[in-house]
Order: structure tokens, then sequence, then C-alpha cells
């Protein structure tokens, strides 16, 4: 005969401690969240939906090179630039990128884009939560990714903008040390955009030390969304 | 017999009578409604979730919103289905769980030899819709006729897994039946009617059957009742995990919403009737205010303590096995049942009937516990031998298998 396990005895008051158990949970809190309705809280360097910033007199940044383009692992991005017009330039500097599109259906938020940028012209926002029905509409165009005259990005339609979706923007590539520490803290070397001034660099990833992200920079403008 | 129709039947006891079966009509509805909110709203309560908080209020129109949308969507027929018995079957399980709730008294003064008459434009007629003088029994006819329901849908679709689904069901129907009659016996026994009215005024006002038949019956009911149910943990009848659906799973839109309205109102109309015969009906103090407010609230209160007892059960039992079904129905319920029925038919005999042995009431009642303990031990170990008989059997033929 083959060995079988022993039969497991178990008191009747499981029963009843059961019961207890279900009772319990009816006093406990929800693990639910509404989530249409709120958020989950997003993390500091979440990838989301690129914006091409400007500089704070509003010149854009773009500067037309192509290598964000280069770089794309997906082949999502294409740009093209061109001379500044003399009498009114759009960038400081020569050039322009006059056309800038991103696939969204291709782009698979790497970040590499904006590593890669060397004026810190595109950058990724928190915002994921935008569709579209056409596939048209996935291809964002200059039009859609740079940000507003007042420096915020553009809230289109068809996205879902919450507040403190645009305050951290790629706060990945402004601290990231080159050899990866995790408990490096970025410094400031970077330009100020229109809207924020000059962004705070992200804390390091250890929490016991130095300010967190939303205390960094107290000179940072209040943005209102 | 109800006091309204004593006399001549005139227009004014026929419209009292439609009155009351509209009205039960849509308290039913409207409660079934509200139970399926109930239900999903606890359950998930007692699973850390939010549950239906879209339509309405907290969600109090999911139901009505889930019986629209029901209503729109196509109502497939199966190829194989036998078609008039297929379009039969949700009728049969919805229909007497509404002619099971005409013979619930909701209301009424039953207190100081009152036998819950009410005054009602002017006629005398109690707070039911009927009061048969076979009410007990035509609850119990129709809980099985809902069985045929259920079997019939499954026999119907011409497919396999809607008839395993209503084979198990009708084996545990059937199996569970026999237990809800015998507690129902005893309720009946200490009553000495089987009209539900008389039932609850045997009641009156603290003398539940709770407590009074002993609460034996009132478990042996509760369970058996669940199991009648098809509700957790014996909803064997529509295992997912092994059945599909069960019996409906070749059912669609309204059809297959009939089944499940159908099973939410029996389990008010079972709680309304664990309510009378065990709980004392519409019995309860009368407080403040006028008199008749308060049996109607008495009611509705016990019924809402017994339906967040069957959702309870459901948060917390796991479903038992087959085996384990039937194991408890034969071998637990339906022993223990008869046994109890059998002591308190003995003390009844000895207490009410003055049963004279030997001419020492002491020593009657002595002789006559002894005696049906006597019984109950002898019938007790037989039963035990069988069972430990049969096991043995199996043990020894699994070895042999090994």
């Amino acid at each position: 005969m083959a060995d079988r396990p022993p039969q497991q005895t178990t008191s009747w008051l499981g029963y009843v401690k059961g019961f207890w158990v279900t009772f319990k949970k009816l006093f406990e809190d929800r693990v639910t969240a509404p989530y249409p309705k709120e958020k989950a809280p997003k993390p500091e360097r979440l990838h989301g939906r690129h914006v091409l910033n400007r500089y704070e007199d509003g010149m854009e940044k773009c500067i037309g090179c192509e290598l964000c383009a280069g770089v794309c692992p997906a082949r999502c991005i294409y740009v093209r630039g061109a001379d500044n017009p003399p009498d009114d330039p759009v960038s400081p500097g020569e050039r322009w990128g006059f056309i800038y599109e991103i696939n969204y259906l291709r782009c698979i938020h790497c970040d590499l884009c904006v590593e890669a940028c060397p004026t810190e012209a595109i950058t990724e926002t928190k915002l994921f939560e935008f569709s579209f029905t056409n596939r048209l509409d996935a291809i964002y165009t200059r039009d859609e990714l740079l940000v507003d005259d007042d420096g915020l990005p553009q809230n289109l339609p068809w996205e879902d903008w919450r507040e403190g979706e645009d305050l951290h923007t790629s706060a990945w590539m402004r601290a990231t040390a080159p050899a990866g520490q995790a408990d490096y803290e970025g410094r400031v070397a970077w330009s100020g955009e229109l809207g924020y001034g000059v962004r705070a660099p992200e804390p390091g990833q250890s929490p016991a030390d130095g300010p967190t992200a939303d205390e960094a920079s107290p000179d940072e403008p209040e943005v209102e969304d | 017999m109800d006091p309204l129709l004593d006399g001549g039947i005139g227009l004014t006891e026929v419209l009292i009578v439609l009155f009351k079966v509209v009205l039960a009509f849509v308290f039913l509805l409207v409660a079934t409604m509200m139970m399926i909110w109930f239900e999903r709203k606890l359950i998930s309560d007692m699973q850390n979730r939010i549950g239906p908080n879209r339509a309405g209020k907290w969600g109090l129109l999911q139901s009505l919103a889930d019986g629209i949308k029901a209503f729109f969507k196509e109502d497939l027929k199966p190829a194989r289905a036998d078609l008039g018995v297929f379009k039969l079957a949700p009728y049969l399980s919805l229909v007497p769980a509404f002619l099971l709730f005409t013979i619930i008294p909701v209301g009424g003064v039953f207190q100081d030899g009152n036998d819950g008459v009410v005054t009602m434009f002017g006629q005398e007629t109690f707070l039911q819709v009927a009061d048969p003088p076979i009410g007990v029994l035509f609850a119990l006819a129709m809980s099985s006729v809902a069985v045929y329901g259920v079997m019939l849908a499954g026999w119907s679709s011409g497919s396999k897994y809607p008839l395993l689904g209503s084979v198990r069901a009708s084996a545990q129907m059937v199996s569970y039946e026999a237990a809800l009659g015998l507690s129902v016996a005893a309720v009946v026994l200490l009553a000495g009617s089987l009209r539900t009215n008389a039932i609850v005024a045997e009641q009156a006002t603290w003398g539940w059957n709770l407590w009074t038949a002993g609460i034996v019956p009132f478990v042996v009911f509760v369970i058996a009742a669940t199991a009648e149910l098809n509700r957790p943990p014996f909803d064997l009848v529509e295992a997912e995990q092994e059945l599909v659906g069960g019996f409906h799973t070749e059912y669609s839109s309204i059809r297959f919403a009939m089944f499940f309205l159908a099973e939410f109102m029996n389990t008010i109309t079972m709680s309304a009737i664990i309510v009378t015969l065990f709980l004392g009906g519409p019995n309860g103090p009368l407080l403040f205010g006028p008199d008749w407010i308060w049996p109607p609230l008495w009611f509705f209160l016990k019924l809402g303590l017994l339906l967040f007892m069957f959702v309870w059960f459901r948060a917390t039992l796991p479903r038992v096995r087959y085996d384990q079904l039937m194991d408890l129905g034969w071998k637990v319920l339906i022993p223990v049942a008869l046994a109890w029925l059998l002591l308190l038919a003995a003390l009844r005999l000895t207490r009410d009937d003055a049963l004279n042995i030997v001419d020492n009431d002491t020593a009657n009642l002595a002789i006559v516990i002894g005696g049906s303990a006597l019984v109950i031990i002898i019938a007790g170990s037989l039963l035990v031998a069988a069972i430990q008989t049969a096991k043995d059997r199996r043990a020894e033929s699994v070895e042999a298998y090994d």
C-alpha cells in the first residue's frame, strides 16, 4: 500500500475562527484604489510622454541634431534640423528642429533620447495615460510635444493629466551618476527651463539623507495647473 | 382561515387580496434587487474590497443596471436544446420563489392572544397574502418545485456540463429535503398546526421555536436550507471550476438573469420562512408609538440578520466536496433531526397528553426520556457501525487496488 499523508485533524473551533476572520474584515481599510478617480502615486523617475522644453527666455532648446533619433532603439523619433531664420531665430544658435515627431505606437519609453540630448531639450513627464483611436493620432509632432508659452506641457484633450505629473520631469537624467551609483546626488549643470527655472537635481536613491525631490530647490517657481 | 374570507366575497375582499398580492410582488422584486446589492457589497467588505459603487449612490442601482443589460443581450438558444423545456425552466425556478412568500406573515400583533388580525379598509385580515391550512407543506412543496427548474434547465440544454450540474442539483436537493422536512416537523409538532399564522401565534412574544424546540432543529434547518438554496458552501450545482457554470451554462440574456433572480429571491423567502418557523415571525416587544408599526419592523430586522448570515456563510466557508455534502446530509443531519424529533415527541407525549405508565409524573418523564435515549443510542450505534463497515470496505478495495 502506498504511503498516505496522515489525516489532518482540525478542531471544529476552526470554523468559528474563520467566521471571526471574515467579520473582522468589515472594519478594515479597503485595498482597492478607485483608479480613474484617484491615481496611485507615481515613482520619481517614471518615464512618460515626452516634452520639448524651452529656455527661460522662450527659445526652444532643440537644435535639430538628430542624436535622439539616432540613439532611439525603437526608431520612433523622426527629426530634421534647419538653419535658424536670422531675423527671427527659434532657438539660440545656428539650427533648430523644424520637424520633430515621436510615434507612440513604437516608443518604449527607455529615455535614451533624453540621455542623448545635448541641450536637455527633450525630457519625459510622468504622464502615461494617453490613448488614441487613430494611428495618426499616435504620432506626436512638434505642435503637441512643445511646451506652452508658460513652459508647461500641453494638456491635450485625450490625455489625462493630474497634478504633479510634470513636476520632476525626467529627473532620471538629471541625477543619474555616470557610473550608475544609486546614492549619487546630481549637481546642477544644466540650463533653466521656461516655467520651472533651474530644475533641482533629484536626490540619490538612499532615502536616509538629502532632501526629497519635493523640498529641493526652494527657488523653483510654483507651478499652477 | 383568514377572517377576510369568512363571510361572503365581495369586491372589497377581492381588491384587498389583489392589493396584498401586488404589494408582495413589488416587495419581493425590490428586495431581491437590494439583496443582490447587499450581498455584493457585504462580501466585498469582507474581502477588503469596495464592491459596486458606480451605478447610483453606493452602487445601489447596480442590479437595475445589470437587469437592463441582461434584457438587451442576445438570447442564445443551443441547437440541440429541447426548446420548450429550455424556455420553461427559468420560470419554474422563479415562480415558486414568488409563491413561497405568499404564506409568510409579515406583520400583525400576536401578543395577548391576538392572532395577528389587522384591520385594512374596514375589513379584518392577516398581513400575509394567503394562510392555507397546509402552509408549511406548501412551503416544502414549492421549494421542491424549484428543483425542477434547475433539473429541467440542465437536462434541456442538450449539453453535458449543464446535465452534470443538474444531476448534482437534484441529488443534493432531494437529500437535503429530508433533513429540511424533519426539522420542520419538530416545529409543527410544537405548534400543532401547519398554518404559518398559527405557528407564529404559538411563538408569541418570546416563545420562539429557536429555544422551545431546542437549538437543534434550527441549526439543521439553516444548514439544509443553505443546501436547498444552492448557496455557498453548498453551491456544487454551479461549481465553476468543475462544471463551467453548472445548470445554467447554456443560458444567456434575461433567462440567465432569471435563474439568479430566483436564487436571490429564494434566499429571501427561505430566510422569511426561517423567521416564521423559528424566530417568532413578526413577534417582538411593542415599544412606543402605534402597535402596528413594530411587528413588521421586527420581521424585517430578523430577515436582515438572516440574510447577513447567509452572506457571511458565503464569505467564510469553502465549498464542500460532493461526498462531504452527501455525508453531511445523510449521516449527520437526517439522523440528528430524526433523533431530536423523537425526543420532542416523547416529551410532548408525557407533558401535554399526560401519559400515565406509572402514577408519578417525574417517573413517567424519566421512563419516556430514558426510552427515547435508549432508542437513539441503539440507532446511533447501528448507524456508526454501518458507516464504519462501509469505510472499511472502501479501504479494503483501495488496498487491493494499490
